[in-house]
């Protein structure tokens, strides 16, 4: 079987979006230069009260690169589009693009809602007025969909530890064989992003990559905050000592390289002596605190609602905590094993907390930051004139209204922690080493790099997409937040 | 001033105390120790070997009594052994304790220990790789900070033009690409024999005797090209925010020029928040610094640092750990100290 | 008058704000020359246009801004033809800037000497030595002290009043034609600031400069100004000399303004102020026709909104001109429409008495690095005094002389170091708010200044006073909560709705209601009120003072009323206490306060308090230098640095020894601390008088 094209069918389109490309980068240059020497055309007041400007060389300039961009825009619309009718038909762009079909639908859908109802959601709704916050929220809700649909099996082409003999670093669009014995009937007939050093399609292993990030990377950031916050606000509302040995100890931590600590605490002996078990059972204490002491400085003066709102609570997060940090086979056994409602893997678990313990320290000093400058505003005043206690200044005074910096900062943080994830895998820290997330996987074909780069090209380029999306999103948020 | 200094060394002392004393525990646990001893002696000892093994080396005790020994503030172990020789913290097997052997032998000694990875003196190894980083190191600091500082300034003097947005995305871009993805793309364009232009080479071990733009560029651009989104994209911020400032109004409105108020009036105040941040990025850099010498191949201290960790090399692990902690300890004391001299709103007292 | 062109000729300026929605125009159609050697005064409330206007004529709109219509004409130039270069010259050589902020207008990171030097290097090309030798000299003009060190200092080491002293200077390096004043004084204390338009007005006509004086403050503007231009959304509606404007206006909003701001003469009972009814209208939300028709008066249904109005020239009067189409028609002397006199509250027994209460802090030397010396901030020193229900206690004094942390002891916010706060027989001085059951707390509560600061940002109006209703154990269940929250509302002069709405959607006097609201949620009896209006415009201002003044009056409340404002204290307060460095230096009633015997400080305040009235006369005493800092208080007298009367008193007791109380009048209830004698207070002179009608 021939191998597949990158565009199939669509092949005649390439020229077009070479041209326009090459264009692109021409005229945007040539604005960019241009704009230090000509001025640009008048202003004019329209009788209706909106601006036009006259047009000048500079507008002309302009007025092409929008349209080279539009050119671009349009030819890889009609791949994606294209594809996803066609299929392989339309080459490895478009068997992906079929492949991707769930993932589409579900974009469309958040969108499309999204915009209908942007003037009723807020801060969310406001994300979709700024180019790139929407852009930004589109690859990481891409992402997002990919990991979910991928883990129901929708998209992967094949077993993402499955190895063959036969596709051993085999480029893309490589048609799909078994050294030994036949392929299965109904398997996906080509490896579309081709094979890894040990023959597993990287298509397969790059969508299945995507849950390990998006599955741990928000978790462990939103725990980050719960430690952050819980100790950042008592350090910046009560001040004096409280404070001084708390941000010693964040600098402690802050002043530890990363990477040492996670050599040191990410390998399989301090697994064993059950050290980051014992640090997870700390600090996945901290979100039953935040939520008993959130509710119980709101409620207390209504004792007949608090009673069972925390009743719940702890509750439940207690439930959740002990199944988390009891182990059926290993250092901590609290819960018996009927009630035990799930384990997480000590290498996974070591990872988590790792990221958790790096991160908290930077979320501590913002929100002492962001205490400091909000404690001195009037309202609080107001509420300590009418007997207030301090938890319910910090958590219902104070927090909400850092809400918005700390909003941005967690996109970034997450973004952050997907680096910090990838760099655990790149030095196969923590992770199993069959494991398809992407740090794992550059470092596996980071050593054939020069001959073979595709298998270690395509979970980058996956990373870089969605930290970028990450980074843009927060830059909207930003920007929108700032509006007003 | 002087005591300020003072004050903040002693800050600096007790972190780095704290944390050299982290990473005795972390890497004295007893699976580490046991790993060690199987490593060092004989793969298939037994539990008894084990524990003679390493109570022979003096590993059986007191935590902080090895720290002490470390440190050089307790007088190194003698203990006797089986066959009637001694062994010391300080002079090593021997039939009984050489005349004129310090009793006191760690840190604060000079004596770093010796490696069991690199059979060598830990102090030399240090030594030696770390020249070969600050080589790299230096480049970097030349390219990066420099790039990053031209972007910010240009991008933030004048908000929401069209030179904005464009160095703005660029930087947005370079921080969401780590070390890792732009070595791997960097290498896949520029060092490639498949696909690629073959303009550099993909590995800089050369580059460790004889670096040459060859060898050496691909490197030093992709720690520089991460650490540059971060600093710009903070400059910007600040300058952005200086251009707002009501002086910034009344020096325009007394007729200095837009070139005069951005070069002598917003630039120095604009700076004083990235110059922080600069000095703040050495932890972060030492990141890249590993995943590039990994990446690359060159043999400088991040190199040394993972040999050194995978391996279960305490001694050299504990060297490199301190090392590590005092460059960012005293990244963060200059910063200190150059926020006060940029900043003349600040007075120490 | 003249016949040379105008210095600044303004013709039917218009300037928008471009957002990506709309179009928000800020000034329409305005139009006004200052001529040579002039001060014009530009006055409105915030929001109207003003200091746009301003730089419009700078041509600094920033992006967004642009002038859509009309001209500026500098010397008989239009500004518009010019370009960059040309603009530049000018800016700075011929028109320069003083803004509200002096430390916001100095950069932070360049000493003074440089940033006074820079105008003339910049624009005469002289030689360095030379420049030098003018920003001296100028230094000297502005009498600041030591002008060689000054020089070498960077602006965070001057004081506020220094710091506005080195804008005016930079101001004045190149002898420039036009001076533009934005506020210049509005973030001065009131003596400082009574300094610095003194100088401001000596150095214009020294260097023979025209003036554009931006203010909100009518008074400051009677002080300073030859002519005077009041705006009102982004319109100019009146033009004329000071004293046409001032007695003889023909335009509804002027009128309404001074009507609503206390003059001496007004009186909370029998001639309240009369507020003006309504909001200010948003940009984008002007009504048709007269901008000011729904808040109006005099307003016509089918003339007022049919059309938009021109300025008319006032028939009889020289250049005086004003935007309503029946300014003949409305008979102007009539007196107030809508006054209605109350009746005098009656003064109840003492419920709150303060014994010696003596506040001191320890504090760092340096806060920004820890350690060095301690040094103690005597905040407050040995206040004693009694508030009675039903009554209005007015605290006056500046910055630093501890009226706020004699607020924050009352409140159990700090405990006193010493000395006794007797609430109802019931000692609470060393009681922090944590320790103080339910009932005490909800009685004494507060109004905070700053409206904008005032209200929680992420809770809905009636959600934070609901709070309130549930600390303070109101109201058994939600519903009855709400109830009683509705009614707070209705007490406050808001409509229902505004439950709902989070406070980002209310005006800045609509915040300030639902403070009060708030603070009145528990029944309080005492309510320190710490600057209450002073941050709200001047027409809303009367409006927030009478609800006060009514809910005090239903509620027998006790207000302890805390401004700088000797205006409004004099207008709504029963007593007077005069503060000064932690000190009470003078207390009585209100009219004993105002009239001899003074103490030196508040006969100082007196004079530099600016009053809107023409009729007024006003001794005229400037303080020296600024307020001593209370880390660092003088010996014995706290005033004796800045005291005129001095050398009155033999010796050197004034700096030896804190003065003791002199009583006077019949039960000993004017009090004042001073060394003077008896005879020597008694016997000055009084500071306002009005000039015969």
């Amino acid at each position: 079987m021939e191998p597949l094209t990158w565009t199939g069918s669509l092949a005649v389109l390439t020229p077009i979006l070479w041209t326009a490309a090459a264009a692109f980068v021409l005229l945007a240059a040539i604005r960019l230069i241009a704009g230090l020497f000509l001025a640009s055309g008048d202003t004019v007041t329209q009788p209706d009260g909106t601006l036009s400007m006259t047009r000048g060389p500079l507008e002309t300039l302009d007025l092409a690169t929008r349209w080279a961009f539009y050119v671009i825009l349009g030819v890889l619309a009609a791949f994606l589009v294209g594809g996803a009718v066609l299929g392989l038909g339309a080459g490895i762009i478009g068997g992906m693009a079929q492949r991707l079909i769930p993932v589409w639908i579900a974009l469309a859908l958040v969108i499309g809602v999204s915009l209908t109802f942007r003037r009723r959601l807020g801060l969310y709704g406001k994300l979709f007025g700024s180019t790139i916050g929407s852009v930004g929220f589109a690859l990481v809700m891409f992402w997002v969909f990919a990991a979910f649909f991928g883990a129901l099996d929708m998209i992967v082409t094949h077993d993402p530890l499955a190895q063959s003999g036969a596709m051993k670093n085999e480029v893309p669009g490589t048609f799909y064989t078994k050294m030994i014995g036949d392929i299965d009937e109904g398997a996906y007939p080509y490896y579309l992003l081709g094979g890894d050093n040990l023959g597993r399609d990287v298509f397969s292993r790059m969508i299945a990559g995507a849950l390990v990030v998006v599955q741990i990377a928000p978790m462990a950031t939103a725990f980050a905050f719960m430690v952050g916050i819980t100790l950042g606000l008592p350090a910046a509302y009560y001040g004096g000592r409280l404070d001084t040995t708390l941000t010693f100890l964040a600098n402690l931590i802050l002043a530890f390289p990363v990477i040492l600590l996670f050599y040191l605490l990410v390998t399989p002996e301090i697994v064993a002596t059950g050290i980051p078990t014992y640090m997870a059972a700390v600090m996945f204490v901290f979100p039953i605190v935040f939520f008993t002491i959130l509710l119980n400085s709101r409620y207390h003066t209504r004792p007949k609602l608090r009673l069972p709102l925390l009743i719940i609570v702890i509750g439940v997060l207690g439930w959740l905590y002990l199944s988390l940090i009891s182990k059926r086979f290993g250092v901590l056994e609290v819960l018996p094993r009927w009630l035990d409602l799930f384990d997480i893997p000590g290498g996974i678990l070591v990872v988590f907390v790792s990221v958790v313990f790096v991160n908290s320290p930077t979320v501590f000093r913002i929100v002492r930051g962001l205490g400091l400058d909000i404690k001195t505003r009037d309202y609080v005043a107001a509420a300590q004139t009418r007997g207030e206690g301090p938890w319910y200044i910090m958590l219902w005074e104070l927090l909400p209204n850092a809400r918005g910096p700390l909003i941005v900062d967690f996109c970034l943080r997450v973004g952050y922690t997907t680096i910090l994830l990838g760099t655990l895998g790149f030095f196969g820290l923590g992770l199993p080493p069959e494991s398809p997330d992407w740090g794992s996987t550059i470092n596996d074909g980071r050593k054939l790099l020069a001959i073979y780069p595709h298998p270690a090209l395509a979970p980058a380029l996956a990373l870089l997409s969605l930290v970028l999306g990450l980074n843009l999103l927060a830059d909207g948020l930003r920007e929108e937040s700032l509006r007003d | 001033m002087a005591a300020f200094i003072l004050r903040r060394l002693g800050v600096m002392i007790a972190t780095a105390l704290c944390l050299t004393f982290v990473v005795f525990y972390l890497t004295n646990l007893d699976p580490n120790l046991e790993k060690l001893a199987k490593t060092q002696g004989n793969v298939r000892m037994t539990d008894e070997q084990v524990d003679s093994w390493l109570a022979a080396r003096g590993y059986d005790r007191n935590l902080f009594v090895k720290y002490g020994e470390w440190l050089g503030v307790v007088p190194g172990y003698v203990t006797q052994l089986d066959d009637g020789g001694v062994r010391g913290r300080c002079f090593g097997n021997a039939d009984e304790v050489p005349p004129g052997a310090p009793s006191f032998c760690g840190v604060l000694q000079g004596d770093w220990g010796y490696s069991t990875v690199f059979r060598d003196e830990v102090g030399s190894i240090v030594a030696t790789r770390l020249g070969l980083t600050g080589k790299l190191m230096g480049f970097v600091m030349l390219l990066m900070v420099p790039m990053a500082l031209l972007i910010g300034v240009l991008a933030g003097m004048r908000e929401g033009t069209r030179m904005d947005r464009s160095l703005s995305s660029f930087s947005i871009l370079s921080t969401a690409t780590p070390e890792y993805v732009s070595g791997v793309i960097l290498i896949t364009v520029f060092a490639s024999s498949a696909v690629g232009l073959r303009w550099f080479k993909g590995t800089a071990t050369s580059a460790m005797e004889n670096a040459t733009f060859e060898n050496f560029f691909l490197p030093v651009l992709t720690i520089a090209l991460f650490g540059m989104g971060y600093i710009a994209r903070m400059t910007r911020a600040s300058m952005a925010e200086v251009m707002q400032q009501q002086y910034i109004r009344t020096a325009r409105l007394k007729g200095v020029s837009f070139r005069n108020v951005v070069l002598k009036h917003a630039l120095r105040n604009a700076l004083i928040a990235p110059f922080t941040v600069i000095m703040l990025q050495f932890p972060w850099l030492l990141n890249g610094v590993v995943i590039v010498e990994t990446l690359f191949n060159y043999k400088g201290f991040g190199w040394t640092l993972v040999q050194a960790a995978s391996n279960n090399d305490i001694e050299l692990l504990l060297g490199v750990s301190v090392v590590s902690v005092f460059v960012v300890l005293i990244t963060q004391l200059i910063s200190d100290v150059g926020y006060v001299y940029l900043n003349p709103r600040i007075k120490v007292a | 008058m003249s016949t040379e062109p105008p210095i600044l000729e303004i013709e039917n300026l218009s300037i928008s704000f471009f957002t990506r929605l709309r179009e928000i125009p800020a000034v329409m159609d305005f139009s006004c020359a200052v001529r040579a050697g002039e001060a014009m005064g530009l006055v409105g409330e915030s929001g109207c246009g003003k200091s746009t206007v301003a730089l419009g004529v700078m041509r600094d709109l920033g992006v967004n801004g642009r002038i859509t219509s009309g001209s500026v004409k500098f010397k008989g130039r239009d500004m518009a033809s010019m370009s960059d270069a040309e603009l530049r010259a000018i800016r700075g050589r011929e028109i320069a800037m003083i803004y509200q902020e002096p430390m916001a207008s100095l950069n932070p990171a360049m000493k003074v000497g440089r940033q006074l030097m820079e105008v003339p290097l910049i624009h005469e090309n002289i030689a360095k030595k030379e420049a030098r030798a003018r920003a001296l000299e100028v230094l000297t003009d502005v009498k600041l002290p030591d002008p060689e060190r000054i020089m070498d200092a960077y602006p965070h080491q001057l004081s506020g009043g220094q710091q506005q002293r080195i804008v005016i200077a930079m101001a004045l390096m190149s002898k420039p034609s036009l001076l533009i004043l934005d506020e210049p004084t509005t973030a001065l204390d009131v003596t400082v600031e009574a300094a610095v338009v003194e100088l401001v007005k000596d150095l214009g006509r020294k260097y023979g400069t025209s003036m554009l004086f931006i203010s909100h403050n009518l008074g400051l503007v009677l002080e300073t100004c030859d002519r005077l231009c009041v705006m009102y959304s982004g319109e100019a509606v009146e033009t004329g000399n000071i004293a046409d404007v001032f007695d003889k206006m023909r335009n509804p909003y002027t009128q309404a303004l001074f009507r609503s701001i206390p003059l001496p003469g007004a009186d909370k009972n029998l001639k309240p102020l009369v507020a003006i009814p309504g909001n200010f209208p948003l940009p984008h939300e002007r009504p048709p026709g007269c901008n000011f028709g729904p808040r109006c008066d005099y307003f016509q249904d089918g003339l007022c909104d049919a059309q938009s109005i021109p300025m008319f020239d006032v028939e009889g009067q020289s250049r005086h001109e004003t935007r309503c189409l029946r300014h003949d028609e409305i008979d102007w002397s009539r007196q107030e429409i809508r006054a209605i006199e109350t009746e005098k509250t009656e003064i109840g027994d003492p419920i709150l008495r303060m014994e010696d209460l003596k506040k001191y802090y320890e504090v760092n030397a340096s806060s920004l690095f820890k350690g060095g010396d301690k040094r103690v901030v005597k905040a407050n020193e040995s206040l004693s005094f009694e508030a009675r229900e039903s009554e209005t206690l007015a605290i006056v004094g500046e910055s630093g002389c501890g009226k706020s942390t004699f607020a924050k002891v009352l409140m159990g916010l700090e405990t006193a170091t010493d000395g006794t706060i007797t609430l109802d027989n019931q000692s609470i001085g060393d009681t922090p708010i944590q320790d103080r059951d339910t009932d005490t707390v909800a009685d004494v509560q507060m109004v905070f200044q700053n409206p904008f600061d005032t209200l929680n940002p992420s809770m809905t109006v009636g959600r934070q006073i609901m709070r309130a209703l549930e600390i303070f154990k109101i109201g058994g269940t939600e519903a009855a909560r709400r109830e009683k929250m509705l009614d707070l509302l209705d007490l406050v002069k808001l409509p229902r709705e505004f439950a709902d709405r989070m406070p980002r959607q209310l005006s800045g006097g609509q915040k300030q209601r639902v403070g009060i609201a708030r603070a009145f949620a528990g029944g309080a009896r005492i309510v320190v009120a710490d600057e209450p209006v002073s941050a709200l415009d001047v027409s809303v201002q009367a409006a927030v003072a009478d609800l006060l003044m009514e809910i005090q009056r239903t509620q027998k409340t006790t207000l302890l009323f805390i401004s700088h404002d000797l205006s409004i204290v004099r207008y709504l307060s029963d007593r007077v206490m005069v503060m000064y460095l932690g000190h009470v230096v003078e207390i009585g009633d209100t009219n004993d306060v105002f009239a001899p015997p003074y103490h030196p400080y508040t006969e100082a305040l007196l004079s530099a308090v600016p009053i809107a009235d023409t009729r007024v006369e006003k001794k005229h005493i400037v303080l020296e230098g600024d307020v001593p800092s209370a880390m660092n208080p003088p010996s014995g007298c706290p005033f004796q640095t800045r005291c005129r009367w001095k050398s009155e008193v033999p010796g050197d007791l004034c700096e030896r020894e804190v003065p003791p109380m002199v009583r006077f009048g019949a039960e000993g209830q004017h009090q004042i601390k001073c060394h003077l004698t008896r005879e020597k207070l008694e016997g000055m002179e009084p500071v306002i008088t009005m000039a015969a009608e």
